[in-house]
């Protein structure tokens, strides 16, 4: 499998901070993986992926997404990336389908073809009932629900994701996971944040662990495992790594 | 681009329907405020016969000039005048108190004697006058003059009223006096000469006739109408910077604008889209103003807005003061952080920008530095171009420097917009 993502010796040091907010990280994600970024409040984990989105810029360092950099090909980048941002990127009073039919349009996408894959992500997801509700009136589940819908009208090569799980019902959840479980199937690849170790662990193809702006170790769930001494499960790994405790809940 | 554009300007209208106390700000407002203003405005110029100012007259004279003082205020349509309160005849200390307490606007207290002393005064310098042209015999002037002292009309105003109102009054009381003393030189000259067969002329020689501009070759009297709806409309237009900057303030709180930035659409697509979308509105807004200034006015006994030939002129006109407003707003939105923010600081630089540019206050009445200040408004430039096509009938050549200036201020501050959020991002 070729590496889709290159990061080399990636920093960023946000202009009011003392501290370096991500410390010279170097790696690689290659093609149709679910690969879990993992790590406590504060790690780097939405600095990151905020410079793979192109919404900041990097203080120094590196990295292409399919060969390409933001510095010559940004709109061409912005065409195969998806995006799901941590809080809830929607118009309130819109409704449901409203909102997915302006977002899939910004990717060019039109008329029937539109509709139809707004429709059927509805349905996938569950949601199809409430289509045509204003998003004010959701749950915080079912909107996670339909930001996760914005972010993929336009089948990206490449899909973002910083924390879709935080604060969300089990039901939700579980709709979410296996939504792109089938996702990466059909050939996504799938870069998500969370600091939830166990959902990580049976979902994510690679994982990176993070912490303080450093990658702490980078593999599948099951070699991190093996390769630690008396280690049950990832949280086992992450205590043997950072010395400290990360908790599952919020 | 085209289609990501259109796009955008149906979401900004599908945002727009949504919000009801947006809506109310951009359409139900204004149209108030140009009815209500209008037609305060309008009552001021024009008589309305069940509402006359009610003026107490404090008559120790109880002469000629009194009289003829009480038949002009009550001829004149915009006074009725009480000379007795409660069945009793007014003295001075009453009027002054009813006054002074807001209960009357204005009293007027003539003096004892004025009648007389007047006419004595009159006589004796026309006297004098006539002696030294040796018109008469010399033994009628022998017997000592009476020192005759000046008198005052005295008046005493609400002090709740307003200045103009007062000047007006002065004038108009000032006036009066004058015919009558210029009434009474007259008819004692007459007198005098013994030549009753003369008759003076004894209205105004000089009297004055304003000259207007005439459009299609109609007169076109200037009316409250026509001064208040281009200015109330400007108003209405720039009030587009509240729901606006709004508007853009949100689309940063939740993340939509973020989410933007990551779509393959440039920052250019969502501000053309919201500029085309709000000047819609602008347009929307003007029509409308005008629908009611045409149509409605007449009917709620207001003289109707004169548009005829102006029609594309003004629409130009609207177009490109919604252009500045649509910039501002833009500018306002990109800036501030909060709706708290942008909100008041919204309607208070409008409000400010409509006090200078001379909605409420007309520039030439302003002191000279606040005239040269009006002139940095795009309030002002957008009204100046409205008079320029309504008032003084002009082409669409002589608009060009006026619209210019609102397009490039609508530049300006979108190209302050672009840059300021270019900075901030680079965090
Ligand atoms: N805009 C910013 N300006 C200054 N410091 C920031 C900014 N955003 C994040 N940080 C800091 O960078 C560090 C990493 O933050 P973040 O990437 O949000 O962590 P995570 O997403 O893993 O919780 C934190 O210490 C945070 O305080
Ligand atoms: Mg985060």
């Amino acid at each position: 499998m070729q590496p889709i993502i290159k990061i080399e010796s990636l920093s960023k040091k946000y202009k009011e901070a003392e501290m370096f907010s991500l410390n010279n990280v170097s790696l690689n994600i290659n093609e149709c993986q679910i690969f879990g970024l993992l790590g406590p409040n504060g790690a780097g984990k939405t600095t990151l992926i905020s410079m793979l989105c192109g919404l900041i810029k990097p203080t120094s360092g590196h990295f292409t997404i399919d060969g390409l950099d933001y510095q010559h090909h940004a709109s061409k980048i912005k065409k195969i990336i998806g995006v799901v941002p941590q809080e809830y990127a929607l118009y309130p009073t819109l409704t449901a389908r409203e909102n997915l039919q302006y977002f899939g349009s910004m990717y060019g996408l039109k008329g029937a073809d539109l509709k139809d894959k707004v429709i059927e992500a509805l349905d996938l997801l569950g949601l199809l009932k409430f289509a045509d509700k204003q998003v004010q009136t959701f749950s915080g589940g079912m909107k996670r629900r339909v930001n996760l819908i914005a972010g993929i009208l336009h089948n990206p090569k490449v899909l973002f994701l910083d924390e879709p799980t935080v604060g969300v019902d089990v039901h939700s959840k579980t709709a979410i996971i296996d939504y792109l479980k089938v996702l990466n199937q059909n050939g996504t690849t799938i870069i998500y944040t969370s600091h939830h170790l166990a959902e990580a662990e049976d979902f994510c193809t690679q994982i990176a662990i993070l912490d303080q702006g450093q990658i702490y170790a980078q593999n599948t769930p099951s070699a991190l495992i093996e390769a630690t001494k008396e280690a049950r499960n990832l949280e086992d790994v992450f205590i043997s790594l950072t010395g400290k405790a990360l908790r599952d809940d919020i | 681009m085209i289609y990501k554009i259109w796009v955008s300007v149906v979401k900004e209208f599908l945002l727009l329907k949504r919000d009801l106390g947006g809506l109310i700000i951009l359409f139900v407002m204004p149209l108030v405020l140009v009815i209500a203003v209008t037609l305060i405005q309008d009552s001021t110029f024009k008589a309305v016969t069940n509402s006359k100012i009610q003026i107490l007259l404090v008559d120790k004279d109880k002469g000629s000039v009194s009289k003829t003082v009480f038949e002009n205020l009550e001829k004149s349509n915009y006074f009725t005048v009480v000379t007795q309160i409660d069945n009793k005849p007014i003295t001075e200390e009453i009027a002054k108190e009813n006054v002074y307490k807001g209960k009357f606007q204005l009293a007027i207290v003539i003096p004892e004697n004025l009648s007389s002393d007047l006419q004595a005064k009159v006589e004796q310098n026309v006297e004098k006058i006539v002696s030294n042209l040796g018109l008469t015999d010399s033994t009628s002037t022998s017997e000592p003059q009476r020192v005759i002292k000046e008198k005052e009309v005295k008046l005493y105003f609400d002090p709740a009223v307003q200045m103009s109102f007062k000047n007006a009054v002065m004038s108009s009381i000032d006036k009066m006096i004058s015919q009558i003393e210029t009434k009474s030189i007259y008819s004692t000259f007459q007198k005098q000469l013994g030549e009753e067969t003369i008759n003076f002329e004894q209205k105004s020689f000089i009297t004055f006739k304003e000259i207007i501009p005439k459009i299609n070759n109609k007169e076109v009297l200037p009316n409250s109408v026509q001064h208040n709806v281009p200015a109330w409309t400007l108003f209405a237009i720039f009030f587009i910077v509240i729901p606006l900057s709004i508007n853009i303030v949100k689309e940063k709180t939740q993340g939509t604008f973020v989410r933007l930035r990551t779509n393959p659409v440039s920052n250019l697509v969502v501000i053309i889209g919201k500029t085309i979308t709000y000047s819609i509105i602008c347009m929307i807004q003007f029509y409308m103003m005008v629908a009611v200034a045409v149509f409605l006015f007449p009917s709620i006994g207001l003289p109707s807005l004169n548009i005829e030939g102006h029609f594309l002129l003004t629409s130009v006109v609207a177009l490109f003061s919604g252009f500045s407003a649509v910039g501002f707003g833009i500018l306002l939105g990109t800036v501030a952080s909060t709706q708290e923010q942008s909100a008041p600081f919204g309607a208070t630089s409008v409000i400010i920008l409509a006090a200078i540019g001379g909605v409420w206050v007309p520039v030439f009445a302003m002191p000279k530095i606040m005239q040269y200040i009006a002139k940095s408004s795009p309030m002002n430039w957008g009204l100046e171009a409205f008079y320029d096509v309504l008032l003084r009938n002009v082409s669409f050549v002589e608009i060009i420097p006026r619209i210019s200036l609102l397009f490039l201020f609508f530049i300006i501050t979108t190209s302050i917009a672009l840059f300021y959020d270019k900075k901030k991002r680079t965090v």
